[in-house]
């Protein structure tokens, strides 16, 4: 799977997930501002990308400081190489 | 007696006719049927019904997914329902956010089908970590009524009576004593349910389902008729504004009708099968509470599902209290039984039959049970001044309801 594989799998998820236009989904969208998502909808994101993916990731630290939609991506694909790595 | 005057004057309903009173009023007054045949339902294990009366003509995508995402489809009923008689009812955006409007909203459980689907997938692993931060929003006894109040912004207080069949009967009558008793001035009140075969299948276990007329899905249920073999499970909802006379008058609002009674009882003898002397002890409630006596009311809306046992202890509670003259119909024939939204989809066609001057039959009463003519039925649409109904609903678990309702007089 490559990174732009990746990329793409989480925006279609979140945009279905959330009824977001995939469109205007950029590495720069913000999750609270531009997406308008709060936080039940942050438990679900986690869930969804969980999903997604086939990896844990409620408990790790770094969830805490994602605020855009490019923090998700970098967030998903270190997880990713961590896990094809080990 | 109702220490204030409590009128009615906005109504939504979802069924299976569509959104909106105008659909309702046009099935009903067409003589159609909202029942379907429901081929999924050959797929269970032991169940005999294949019919229900499913909601149509609705858009949930209309409610924003921040309220919706909280949802079953029994609150997005709900809530496009009390969104209609918010609107039909003229009332301001400070009067539904001031703390004076309340709401009164029950369902008989919690969403089934999310429940359905959240077990299936805990059973698979015994793993919570699939599941949606919003789940129980959907499976709390209160979900409708909550729902109602975010997704409107709702401030004053929340009721979700959960009776069963007579759960909108109950929303009603507890709204209008909580207007007449001064503690809110307005309260959007009824019910919804969604239909799953858990309802189904609950009747057809106690063999209280209509089985016989699954090829001719129309033709059931068939209340006070001959051949009727049980209830058809439906779904939708219906929410109606309640106020105090003082608040319309104040407001200029077009009053629809006037609440002048409720009671409810229950049957300790049975949680199951109805008794009509129980039943006649709930309409005499009603009568008193509203000061009037039987010979006042005009029509009786019929609780009347189809059930072999119901359908005779109603009419002879009727006859016990009204005689055998008062006109009598059941909207079941139409609409199937939609539970915990059935007594105010019934009521909000009472509505209209007093603002039109009109009665509606019961559909599929073709040959009149020899044990049901001990009442006047309805047959066909008929012109008829309607000053005063009184509208039955009765529950399982041996909850009966009555609500009168009158011709707004000044």
């Amino acid at each position: 799977m490559t990174d732009q594989d990746i990329i793409d799998r989480i925006n279609s998820s979140l945009a279905e997930e959330f009824e977001f236009a995939l469109a205007e989904m950029t590495p720069d969208t913000t999750l609270f501002e531009d997406m308008g998502l709060d936080s039940l909808d942050v438990v679900d994101l986690v869930i969804v990308l969980e999903t997604a993916f086939g990896m844990k990731i409620r408990e790790e630290e770094a969830i805490r400081k994602i605020r855009t939609l490019g923090d998700i991506h970098t967030f998903v694909i270190d997880k990713k190489r961590q896990m094809e790595s080990a | 007696m109702l220490l204030r005057r409590v009128v009615i004057t906005g109504l939504g309903v979802i069924s299976p006719f569509g959104r909106g009173i105008e659909k309702l009023m046009g099935g009903l007054l067409d003589g159609k049927s909202g029942v379907v045949q429901l081929p999924a339902l050959s797929e269970i294990i032991g169940m005999r019904t294949r019919v229900a009366a499913l909601a149509t003509g609705f858009d949930p995508m209309e409610i924003p997914r921040k309220f919706r995402r909280s949802m079953s489809s029994m609150s997005v009923f709900a809530t496009l329902a009390s969104l209609d008689a918010f609107a039909m009812a003229g009332l301001s955006e400070a009067q539904l956010k001031g703390g004076r409007l309340g709401v009164s909203i029950g369902s008989t459980i919690g969403s089934p089908q999310t429940m359905q689907e959240f077990f299936r997938d805990f059973s698979i692993d015994n793993s919570l970590e699939r599941m949606k931060s919003t789940l129980f929003f959907h499976i709390m006894n209160h979900s409708c009524a909550s729902n109602v109040a975010q997704a409107l912004g709702v401030t004053g207080r929340i009721l979700a009576p959960a009776a069963a069949c007579s759960t909108s009967c109950h929303a009603v009558g507890y709204a209008a004593e909580i207007i007449a008793m001064g503690r809110q001035d307005f309260m959007l009140c009824g019910g919804a349910d969604e239909f799953h075969p858990l309802t189904s299948g609950t009747f057809d276990i106690m063999n209280a389902a209509s089985t016989a007329f699954n090829d001719s899905p129309t033709s059931t249920p068939r209340p006070f008729d001959r051949d009727r073999d049980g209830i058809v499970c439906g779904e939708g909802s219906g929410i109606l504004v309640l106020e105090s006379l003082e608040a319309a008058k104040q407001r200029g609002a077009n009053i629809l009708a006037e609440v002048v009674g409720f009671a409810t009882n229950s049957d300790p003898g049975s949680i199951a099968n109805p008794d009509a002397s129980c039943i006649a002890e709930c309409m005499r409630l009603a009568l008193e509470d509203a000061e009037i006596k039987p010979e006042q009311i005009d029509y009786v809306n019929a609780h009347a599902t189809a059930t072999l046992q119901g359908d005779i202890a109603e009419c002879e509670a009727i006859a016990q209290i009204f005689g055998a003259a008062t006109p009598v119909s059941s909207l079941k024939g139409h609409l199937g039984h939609a539970m915990a939204a059935s007594g105010t989809l019934e009521l909000a066609a009472c509505i209209e039959m007093l603002r039109q001057g009109c009665l509606i039959p019961t559909l599929n009463l073709e040959n009149i049970d020899p044990l049901c003519t001990n009442i006047t039925h309805v047959h066909g649409v008929t012109k008829y001044r309607v000053e005063t109904v009184i509208k039955n609903n009765f529950a399982l678990g041996g909850i009966n309801s009555s609500i009168i309702l009158r011709r707004y007089q000044q």
